[in-house]
């Protein structure tokens, strides 16, 4: 583990102090993350340290919205491919789209194992791979902060400099990155609108635009907060929150999950060379 | 074809402003082991030498020795010279008009290794040791694996009878060249560095390959763990970093023939603001009659890395696939139609 360094640790702490305070007084009600009373130590230029390996524990991945157990798409698996049940991670709980894109979520749920991006092992893009069942390691440094996933050996960037408008789209997004006191607060846009947000087939369009905060509620806790915004599919912005842990085993790391080998037989199977011909 | 010409004037013109800051240097990248004692390099907060940043290893340097050359370096102005032959032919190595062109058009894309800059290097060849500049010979194992493998990729049937038939490159999986060891090809060739406390990181610009090297010394993984990239473990030697890599598998497309028994050691040393030496090391005793060793220079340049998502637009492979069944299809019906003429 990584031991972050505490250079001027008292005069930080006050003025860290002063400044979660002023967050507190301007905070809303449901940013319970900008409450923490937990300082998170300092890296070296005075931030808190989010270095780690992290991971979510919730079945979001299944389906972001409340809901409860039932078969999975591929019954072969039996019990052990069931969708597990899950209060979800939606404020609110369900989420609020628009009428067109409400019948589009109906129909993806139908046609996941052919529709869901992960299935394919494409690029899971942001939120999701926040929150994918997998570990995800963050290498924080002062003008960028690294995250980097198990799943399909994802890579966010985040800018904390040199903050720019997405030059392309992409599927994980281009993340501007600001501290916020005790929070680092991330804008992502600039998506391709080909990604999901779980396996249900809750979706978004291009026009998706992310704003995350990440606040140390202990040593090995962070508080994920996101506000989701998308006049094309929603009617309203919408928030998620979730805990993420800290992987605390001695020899945590992240292994290699090349999974294109194991989406071939799905994406190209249709074209392989049959036997009589 | 007057705009052709143009390209390639301008393209020239990038690779001598990329070369200029070489030659203002006193040594060659290729000698650059001596020049790391006269230059400080910067350290991290927590006192890491400060390798981070953006670098290209580009380079017109072949891995190995051509045939006919027996000397280690270049003169400066051979170099030079061989560097702006090189730019040209390649801006100019599709023929206008054609498919290809239109698919790879160097010039217009930014493939065009010289338009990111491409490091001056005296070497005749990367590879440094066996001192001819030349893979050494494989192993009798290591040709009985090579036959092995082609005899089963006969097996397979025709390269375009499935995706799996296909390389890992083609397939997006992991380019032949992105290693480790991290080669350079004709475009893709940037890499950015960053440390926290207790790790190094490289993203590898090609299909965004990010490379996590733990410090703290840990232990490799349990033998029968075997990844693609191998498992890597970092450790600091003086100012270099020293990334030392097991557990591959045995479909390592590097080298075209590596055996899971494959240690890697990767040498990374910051020799100038601009400029980092990076040399590897390959042991493999089942498939080389000896360990060697190449080195290239990373030169400074700008970012940012845009995402990669190769598989994700891995167009062309179902393009081809799709052709091929076509052709199929097209050619048994022309031989029912002369069966029963």
């Amino acid at each position: 583990m990584p031991q972050p360094q505490m250079p001027g640790r008292l005069a930080r702490w006050v003025l860290v102090t002063v400044a979660a305070a002023s967050v507190l007084w301007q905070s809303t009600p449901v940013a319970s993350g900008q409450a923490s009373p937990y300082k998170a130590p300092r890296t070296a230029d005075g931030r808190p340290n989010l270095n780690g390996i992290w991971q979510a524990i919730t079945e979001a991945s299944w389906d972001i919205e409340p809901h409860a157990a039932a078969q999975g798409p591929a019954p072969a698996l039996g019990a052990a491919g069931a969708i597990p049940p899950g209060l979800g991670i939606v404020e609110g709980g369900r989420l609020p789209y628009l009428p067109g894109a409400a019948e589009q979520k109906r129909k993806n749920f139908e046609n996941r194992i052919a529709l869901d991006p992960e299935v394919k092992c494409y690029l899971p893009g942001t939120p999701r791979a926040m929150y994918m069942p997998y570990p995800f390691q963050v290498i924080q440094t002062p003008k960028y902060i690294m995250m980097v996933f198990t799943f399909a050996r994802a890579v966010r960037t985040i800018y904390m400099d040199d903050h720019m408008e997405a030059p392309a789209d992409s599927w994980m997004g281009w993340s501007n990155g600001r501290w916020d006191g005790e929070t680092l607060v991330v804008d992502t846009a600039g998506f391709n609108g080909m990604t999901w947000f779980d396996r249900a087939g809750n979706f978004h369009s291009e026009a998706l635009r992310v704003t995350e905060r990440f606040t140390a509620s202990s040593p090995n806790h962070l508080l994920y907060e996101a506000t989701l915004e998308d006049p094309k599919t929603f009617s309203r912005p919408w928030k998620i929150s979730l805990p993420l842990y800290r992987r605390l085993e001695p020899n945590a790391q992240l292994l290699e999950f090349r999974c294109v080998e194991f989406a071939e037989d799905i994406i190209y199977g249709h074209l392989k060379k049959q036997p009589s011909q | 074809m007057r705009d052709r010409f143009l390209i390639v004037v301008m393209v020239l013109f990038a690779v001598l402003i990329s070369i200029a800051p070489a030659l203002a240097q006193s040594t060659a990248a290729g000698r650059a082991t001596t020049e790391a004692g006269s230059y400080r390099v910067p350290r991290t907060p927590d006192g890491q030498p400060d390798l981070q940043g953006y670098w290209t290893n580009s380079t017109y340097t072949p891995l190995q020795r051509p045939e006919g050359i027996t000397r280690d370096f270049f003169t400066r102005e051979e170099a030079i010279e061989i560097m702006k032959k090189a730019a040209a032919a390649e801006s100019e190595q599709t023929t206008p008009g054609t498919i290809a062109d239109v698919h790879y058009d160097f010039t217009q894309f930014g493939l065009d290794r010289n338009q990111g800059g491409v490091p001056l290097n005296l070497r005749t060849s990367l590879i440094f040791d066996p001192p001819d500049g030349r893979l050494p010979p494989v192993t009798a194992e290591g040709k009985t694996r090579a036959a092995e493998r082609a005899a089963a990729r006969k097996r397979l049937g025709g390269p375009w009878d499935a995706a799996q038939n296909q390389s890992f490159s083609v397939r997006c999986i992991l380019m032949n060249r992105a290693g480790p060891p991290m080669l350079p090809g004709a475009y893709n060739n940037y890499y950015q560095i960053v440390q926290a406390p207790g790790y190094v990181m490289i993203l590898v610009e090609m299909i965004h390959e990010p490379r996590i090297i733990p410090l703290d010394g840990r232990p490799h993984l349990p033998g029968h763990v075997q990844q693609l990239t191998g498992n890597p473990v970092g450790r600091w030697e003086g100012d270099t970093l020293v990334v030392e890599s097991t557990n591959f598998t045995d479909q390592n497309p590097f080298a075209e023939g590596a055996s899971e028994k494959l240690r890697l050691i990767e040498r990374f040393t910051r020799v100038a603001d601009d400029r980092i030496l990076y040399q590897f090391t390959v042991e493999d005793p089942a498939t080389w009659t000896r360990p060697w060793s190449a080195e290239l220079p990373m030169l400074r340049t700008d970012g940012p890395i845009f995402e990669h998502a190769c598989h994700e637009g891995n167009y062309s492979l179902v393009n081809a696939l799709a052709g091929a069944r076509a052709d199929e299809k097209r050619r048994a019906e022309d031989a029912v139609k002369k069966s029963s003429q």
